[in-house]
């Protein structure tokens, strides 16, 4: 019953006219690579949006043919069978632009320049995301969703498309989200950005072509955004003070487990991802605030959506904390919008919102079936 | 299933016919959601439900109820002054340990509030404690020792709660099993319904 979609396939979808973004700034073009799985109905009633966050991309469920080990992202939500079914949905993932897993971005090639863009990319933003995803809708023919889904930043992409396309979304999950980051949140971002900024190696963004990559600085941006993700519980119940070499060393290097766990993922992450992304997604997290243009009121801000929505969040979650889903709520219960809610109890922090959970497939899971009835309908 | 619910909880009907087409409505502890389903179905209520187990979170969902995780004893706070026209607590004031906070919520959440719960002043209950022992009914079908029902209460006590705590009762339905009670309510009913608003300072 929980089978996976099997091998799948990006494609990608370009853009030539000129994109202004938020910011201001120009991009004469963009490419956006994406996968699909399921089938579009006759009636185009089935697509359901996948927004990643962080570290996401557009490789969200299945397996390559020729990488068989590289398993979508979300695989465990996606598939024949299980919550997002695509026996029943059309699923769309996407590398946002600015992305480094294939669309536009900051070590993508500038045709005026012949370059890497590096420094020279825009800051884009969670409502640049959206126009985008827009315009990849309705290049593949969607004219309105039957879902937008994301966890994180992928949750405040789908909020601010029922904000900016209210027509085009019939449902919102927004996942251990926020509807803006807190103080707290902001600084640890910015503690990121910082590591990557004083590398000596990022050369101001254009360490491309200067053949090196700011790899300690993006190292411990996403050592310091591991612990960010994990509960204390979940780093004590996995590590606890254990030492890698049963002994006290006195010395510097790696004694206790969490440091070589931490610095695996640090290592890992270095290897493969893109420092100019990691700065400007942080950045689009610490922009995202819908409220800002009503005076800070969320209430204002919701009356716009018409989605119905169900808001999840984990209850050891301290970098989106259930309070911050409770905003959310409140903003749609102001404006009298059919929402529900789910606090999962979970000891695995923010990286819950990936993980295999009871509770939580289930109420993914009942949710969408009836989203599933309503487009059978 | 409308039927069925009915005769599964007879209280349902009772709340029902106080309710009118497309009120705003929040209902408290809302189980699986089956009343604000039949609500929907028979009065086209715009619902909320409140839970606080995952298990009737996961059927609300099923049922295509909006459902709010959120623990009744810590208050609504995530509610606005009245945002409802009705707040319902059915079956469930009794197996709350903030009775009286939790009766001043939802005067303060709803512009008038409808509660169900089993009478404990029921003559059958009254005949087990006169022969030495907890009642145990078909309102009422726990071991005191396994029971969520920590404030019982008889129809006279919840009359004296509201009449010293401001609240004006609008409208009483008392039942045994699934009849309606007129005579010696509090001697003959299982179960009763009230409804009521805030007294006007």
């Amino acid at each position: 019953m929980n089978s996976s979609v099997g091998i799948v396939s990006a494609q990608r979808a370009i853009f030539n006219a000129p994109f202004t973004c938020k910011s201001g700034a120009v991009l004469a073009g963009f490419e956006l690579v994406y996968e699909t799985y399921g089938s579009l109905n006759a009636a185009k009633s089935n697509a359901i949006l996948i927004c990643h966050a962080l570290s996401g991309h557009h490789h969200v469920a299945g397996y390559y043919a020729d990488e068989p080990k590289n398993i979508g992202w979300w695989d465990n939500m996606i598939g024949p069978g299980k919550p997002i079914d695509t026996n029943h949905f059309f699923v769309i993932g996407l590398n946002n632009l600015g992305g480094c897993h294939g669309s536009t971005g900051p070590s993508s090639i500038n045709a005026a320049t012949g370059k890497p863009y590096g420094a020279g990319f825009p800051v884009v933003t969670v409502e640049d995301w959206v126009a985008t995803q827009a315009m990849l809708a309705d290049y593949l023919g969607v004219q309105q969703f039957a879902a937008i889904i994301g966890g994180s930043l992928g949750g405040m992409q789908a909020m601010h498309w029922a904000l900016a396309q209210p027509q085009r979304v019939r449902h919102v999950l927004a996942i251990a989200s926020a509807p803006h980051l807190s103080a707290q949140n902001i600084a640890f971002n910015d503690v990121a950005r910082n590591a990557i900024l004083t590398d000596p190696d990022f050369h101001g963004g254009d360490y491309y072509q200067h053949q090196v990559v700011p790899t300690r600085g993006l190292r411990l941006a996403r050592m310091l955004g591991h612990i960010t993700y994990l509960s204390d519980d979940a780093m004590a119940d996995k590590f606890g003070r254990e030492l890698r070499h049963g002994k006290l060393n006195y010395s510097y290097d790696i004694e206790f487990q969490i440091e070589s766990y931490l610095r695996y993922q640090g290592d890992k992450f270095a290897a493969y991802f893109d420092a100019n992304t990691y700065l400007l997604m942080t950045k689009a997290l610490d922009y995202f605030d819908p409220a800002r243009d009503y005076a800070g009121d969320l209430n204002r801000a919701f009356a716009q959506a018409e989605a119905k929505f169900l808001v999840v969040s984990f209850t050891t979650d301290w970098r989106f904390a259930p309070e911050r889903s409770r905003e959310l709520v409140r903003a749609l219960l102001h404006n009298k919008r059919d929402v529900s809610y789910a606090e999962i109890a979970s000891q695995h922090g923010h990286d819950a919102f990936l993980m295999e959970d009871a509770q939580y497939l289930a109420v993914m899971r009942n949710y969408l079936d009836n989203i599933a009835q309503e487009c059978a309908a | 299933m409308n039927a069925n619910i009915i005769q599964a909880r007879p209280d349902f009907a009772a709340i029902a016919q106080w309710i009118p087409h497309g009120s705003s409505v929040l209902d408290l502890g809302c189980g699986d959601g089956s009343l604000l389903r039949y609500l929907r179905e028979t009065r086209e209520v715009k619902g909320y439900g409140v839970e606080i187990s995952d298990a009737n979170i996961a059927a609300c969902i099923a049922n295509n109820v909006n459902v709010i995780q959120n623990d009744l004893e810590s208050g609504l706070a995530v509610f606005e002054n009245a945002a409802f026209d009705f707040v319902i607590l059915s079956q469930t004031l009794q197996a709350t340990r903030h009775t009286e906070a939790l009766m001043k919520e939802i005067l303060r959440v709803g512009n008038e509030g409808i509660v169900s719960f089993p009478n404990f002043g029921y003559w059958k209950n009254r005949l087990q404690v006169l022969r030495g022992n907890m009642p145990i009914s078909r309102d009422m079908p726990y071991q005191w020792y396994d029971t969520p029902n920590v404030h019982l209460c008889t129809l006279h006590d919840f009359e004296m709660l509201c009449a010293t705590h401001q609240v004006k009762i609008l409208a009483r339905h008392v039942m045994s099993g699934l009849r309606s009670v007129r005579v010696l309510p509090n001697w003959r009913g299982s179960s009763a319904v009230y409804r009521f608003k805030r007294e006007p300072a």
